[in-house]
């Protein structure tokens, strides 16, 4: 097995952190989006549902941008935070991770939406009449149901925060070891002359990683639907 | 007590039923698709909200519009047996068993989970998932599933319509023996005539979202003003009846009831055993005088008591035998031929081939359940 540079791993084990929280951070939340889309109507819905899937169709640095007004020392949350809590997110990891869950953040929220539209909720008028209070028959039956799904949306939105540039840069910046992550990694020395070659060994890094989340989250939910079909 | 006083505005039609009957044994909800049974029960089960009125089970109010009470579903223990099992997928068999009796405090479990696996008859399903269960089985589980959470009415909105007969068949002695060994209340959605005579005490006559009459089964069934909507294939009258003999040698079984004796094919009963038949009007024919030699076992003096009015060539007799109500099917033509009147004594005609298994029901109390011919 080919070792890696310590550049390498350390661009790997950023991404991987960036990923990891930005899927943390992102899930229970998703959940909670994908289930006011799914089982609630209320005023502003439509305005609602385009908000949320609006990083799917902005420029990533767009979102970045945006991220940096809102979140900046000066800008209005930004601002609270910091005199709050003391936390500054630009130019961090966990900015990263933010900024990687806000782009994947519509890819997890439609698998989830999918999967929980597909919950038949007669199952759940039944736990009802058995004595299950709502919460528990979303913890008993609904999620459950719906797991498939979350494993689909937990991996889009792993992958799809692996991959992110865009928004990244512009709110994160390009920091070695805080928010250089391999795509950013990748192309810092794509601008480096006689970059080639580490650049296509953290290309092979990408592709493989990507290809093992694919087949994790692959397995999983076949698992878990044969599972839930018996 | 079952009192429910209810209207509600539902898509294409409106909902205005007033029940009030004695929940022992079990009541049938009666009525054609789309009369509105399903939304009555789901409305006791708190699944759909009446736009106004009362619903109440023995003394506890589950719904008042007037004094702002609605319990939610999962505090009424009204048990539910769905059409369609609605069986937890991810779930064991035991587990879809529990999952109702978890949230029964332990002092009132009054059924536990061995008492409905032996009477049920799902010993060897526990470990399996519903996808692996056949549509009989998962009726039977969603039975026991709905007893275990040990409520005060038991809910079945037609169990057995998405079976086919001889799965009927496998779950129908069960629900008899919930009725007979359990002292649950059912409440019983069917459009089924045959099951509710096979297994109802009172019934609830449903049409376009009224209630048209409430009352014993035998009663209503034996109504002519009742019979645009009990129906006229379905004419015929329940017996209560008790196995008097068996006639080994010709496979025959003599049943007593008020209006003398009844021979049918054989019944695995013993003796004494108290049941119900039903006969229906068609297999009953009707002669002036007693036939001296005729193929017919049963022949039963009665009197006539009331002519129905229906057009067309065929008219149903309503026929007294000793207190008990028969009804006989016959030609205009011999109604004119015979000249009957109300008073006129006749002979009942009855073969005994055309009582067949699926009109005897076992009545309530103790004992075997009805098995199969031999």
């Amino acid at each position: 097995m080919p070792t890696l540079t310590p550049l390498e791993t350390e661009a790997l084990l950023l991404s991987m952190r960036v990923a990891l929280w930005s899927v943390t951070i992102s899930l229970p939340v998703g959940l909670l989006v994908a289930w006011l889309l799914a089982r609630r109507d209320f005023i502003g819905k439509s305005a609602f549902n385009g908000l949320v899937h609006l990083p799917l169709v902005l420029p990533p640095v767009v979102v970045g941008y945006l991220l940096l007004i809102l979140l900046g020392r000066e800008g209005p949350l930004g601002r609270a935070l910091f005199s709050l809590f003391g936390i500054s997110l630009p130019f961090t990891w966990q900015g990263a991770a933010l900024a990687a869950a806000v782009m994947a953040f519509p890819l997890m929220v439609r698998a989830m939406r999918l999967s929980l539209e597909t919950v038949d909720r007669k199952l759940e008028s039944a736990a009802r009449t058995l004595g299950a209070r709502p919460v528990v028959v979303f913890a008993t039956i609904t999620l459950p149901l719906m797991a498939p799904g979350i494993v689909v949306g937990a991996v889009l939105a792993f992958a799809r925060s692996l991959g992110e540039f865009g928004a990244t840069i512009t709110f994160a910046a390009n920091i070695p070891g805080e928010t250089r992550t391999l795509p950013i990694a990748l192309y810092t020395l794509i601008q480096t002359p006689d970059g080639e070659a580490a650049a296509l060994r953290l290309t092979l890094i990408s592709v493989v990683l990507s290809l093992a989340a694919l087949a994790v989250s692959e397995v999983l939910a076949r698992r878990l639907r044969t599972r839930i079909e018996g | 007590m079952l009192e429910m006083t209810v209207e509600k505005r539902l898509e294409n039609f409106t909902i205005d039923a007033k029940i009030s009957c004695e929940t022992s044994g079990i009541v049938a909800f009666f009525g054609r698709s789309g009369a509105g049974k399903t939304s009555l029960v789901n409305m006791l089960a708190g699944l759909l909200r009446p736009d106004r009125g009362r619903i109440a089970v023995n003394g506890t109010t589950l719904f008042d519009s007037d004094q702002g009470i609605d319990l939610p579903p999962e505090r009424r223990r009204l048990g539910y047996v769905f059409q369609e099992g609605r069986l937890f997928p991810h779930m064991t068999v035991r587990a879809n068993l529990n999952y109702g009796l978890r949230r029964v405090p332990m002092g009132e479990r009054a059924i536990e989970q061995d008492n409905v696996v032996v009477l049920l008859g799902l010993e060897t399903c526990l470990a399996r998932r519903p996808h692996h269960l056949s549509g009989g089985e998962k009726q039977r589980v969603a039975l026991g599933r709905a007893l275990l959470a040990n409520p005060r009415l038991l809910l079945m909105d037609e169990p057995l319509a998405s079976l086919d007969q001889p799965r009927k068949d496998e779950v129908l002695p069960f629900i008899e023996r919930l009725r007979d060994e359990l002292a649950i209340p059912i409440v019983y959605v069917s459009h089924s005539m045959p099951e509710i005579v096979r297994l109802a005490d009172t019934m609830v006559l449903i049409s376009s979202g009224r209630v048209e009459a409430v009352g014993a089964v035998d009663d209503l069934t034996s109504r002519l003003d009742l019979r645009p909507l009990t129906g006229r294939y379905e004419a015929g009258a329940v017996i209560q009846a008790r196995i008097a003999g068996q006639d080994r040698d010709f496979g025959l079984t003599e049943l007593a009831f008020a209006g003398g004796r009844l021979r049918v094919p054989h019944v695995r009963l013993a003796v004494g055993t108290q049941l119900r038949l039903r006969i229906r009007a068609r297999d009953v024919a009707l002669a002036l005088e007693m036939p001296k030699r005729s193929s017919i076992l049963n022949a039963i003096p009665a009197v006539v008591r009331d002519i129905g009015t229906e057009e067309g060539p065929q008219v149903d007799l309503r026929l007294d035998a000793g207190g008990a109500t028969f009804w006989a099917r016959i030609t205009r033509r011999s109604l004119v031929d015979l000249n009957l009147h109300p008073g006129t004594p006749v002979t009942a005609l009855i073969k005994a081939v055309a009582i067949d298994r699926y009109s005897l029901g076992r009545s309530a109390g103790p004992g075997r359940f009805l098995g199969n011919d031999d």
